[in-house]
């Protein structure tokens, strides 16, 4: 037996007697979730998150931790804490009234095939 | 009684997910031992890629031409991305940065053994970018199917940049090997210090992996220790023969009947000592860190104050 392993891309690295964390913040500095537009007529996404001391500082981290290599044209950066999400789980009951509504899809109609451009 | 049903529920609905090869999201429920292993997992991972930046930051300033120079700073530069990737989907588990930046700096969190090896030459930077990078590649590209969300997304990210690092590793080697007897002869006595431990990177032999059969049935890991290995091993003798140079291993060879390459075992004992700390420069890297971190924090109360100033962190 062996308390290492290969866990971690680089390689091998301890696996037993390797605390955690207490779950506890001290970091000096928020956390900002960033959203990168790819290129024009895209949306942006969500790309991850970095910490900065204020907005302007995050967008500046931001542009060189996720476009290095021309991966956007446009940043957004926003305080985690100001994110309002939907409720802990996934799958979700807040979901749940859309789930029954088939008619709202296109395949819920039977369409004779011979009628064109439907 | 209410409480253990519903705990109950809890892990059949994380178990379904995992079963339908779903990922699992931060804000999922999830059993405390494969948060534990995550954090451990991505914490040390993150470790690593933040100290892998030292053996090759060496040689920056000694570059032997502006462009190699420009491309080894955007590669170390690569590798600090790749720390900040995975410290931010560690904190997707509740964790603080700043807190795992503690645990490394006072040696209750590892990195990679790799990076406790020295580098003697310039050649190491094309070996390293070869022969480390190309390990972690293979230790790499399974976790972009890993079943925790935010560690599979940084691993997409970084296993796009990890290609750069492999091919300007062995472009260099190549220019080295078509230039002077004086520089082969430094690329395969790279090669010759950097080949076992590389192979050790992969981690203890199978039979010698308790952790792995529980991270398979997370959808953490996707393959074993051995299993990657072997296919380094497989994918990195034809390019040792492209560049003309001889893995120091007299008993690799092919094996017709296995379809794969045999080797010889690398020798476990230096892989412990190395982890435990006797590594040649396990205290050099850390010494290194910690300075780093401790310069570095007037930097960070000073914009924390301007930001406090201004308003603009609120
Ligand atoms: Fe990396
Ligand atoms: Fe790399």
């Amino acid at each position: 037996m062996s308390d290492y392993t290969a866990e971690g891309g680089h390689g091998a690295v301890p696996t037993e007697g390797v605390p955690t964390g207490s779950g506890t913040t001290k970091g000096s500095w928020p956390l900002y979730e960033v959203f990168v537009r790819g290129k024009r007529g895209l949306n942006h996404v969500h790309v991850g998150s970095i910490h900065a001391a204020d907005a302007e500082m995050a967008l500046h981290n931001a542009r060189d931790l996720y476009t290095r290599r021309n991966e956007g044209v446009s940043i957004w950066v926003v305080r985690a804490e100001d994110i309002t999400a939907s409720s802990p789980a996934e799958k979700d009951p807040f979901f749940a009234p859309a789930g029954d509504k088939v008619y709202r899809h296109p395949t819920f109609y039977a369409i004779p095939e011979e009628v064109p451009h439907l | 009684m209410t409480a253990t049903l519903d705990e109950q529920d809890l892990q059949q609905g994380f178990e379904d997910v995992i079963a339908a090869d779903q990922r699992i999201e931060p804000r999922d429920w999830m059993p405390e031992a494969y948060r534990k292993t995550l954090v451990r997992q991505i914490a040390q991972h993150a470790h690593s890629e933040i100290i892998g930046m030292q053996p090759e930051g060496n040689w920056i300033l000694r570059a032997p031409s502006l462009r190699r120079k420009a491309i080894l700073l955007a590669k170390v530069q690569d590798e600090a991305g790749h720390g900040m990737y995975l410290y931010a989907a560690a904190e997707t588990l509740g964790v603080d940065r700043e807190e795992l930046t503690e645990k490394l700096i006072s040696g209750r969190q590892k990195y990679s053994s790799i990076f406790n090896y020295p580098t003697l030459s310039y050649a190491d930077v094309g070996v390293i970018g070869w022969l480390v990078d190309g390990a972690a590649i293979c230790n790499q590209v399974p976790l972009c199917r890993c079943s925790y969300g935010p560690y599979a997304r940084a691993m997409i990210r970084i296993c796009k940049e990890e290609s750069f690092h492999q091919r300007q590793g062995y472009e260099l080697l190549l220019a080295m090997v078509n230039g002077t007897d004086a520089q082969r002869e430094m690329v395969q006595e790279s090669t010759n210090r950097f080949w076992w431990p590389s192979l050790m990177m992969f981690g203890p032999p199978d039979a010698d992996s308790p952790n792995t059969s529980q991270s398979m049935g997370w959808g953490i890991k996707r393959h074993t220790n051995d299993e990657l290995r072997q296919r380094f091993v497989d994918m990195t003798v034809p390019q040792a023969e492209a560049l003309g140079i001889t893995l120091p291993d007299p008993d690799l060879r092919w094996n017709a009947e296995r379809g794969h390459y045999d080797f010889s075992e690398p020798d476990w004992s230096e892989l412990k000592a190395v982890i435990s700390g006797s590594g040649p420069c396990n205290a050099q890297r850390l010494a290194h860190r910690r300075r780093a971190h401790e310069d570095g924090a007037w930097v960070r109360d000073a914009a924390a104050a301007y930001a406090a100033k201004h308003g603009g962190s609120r």
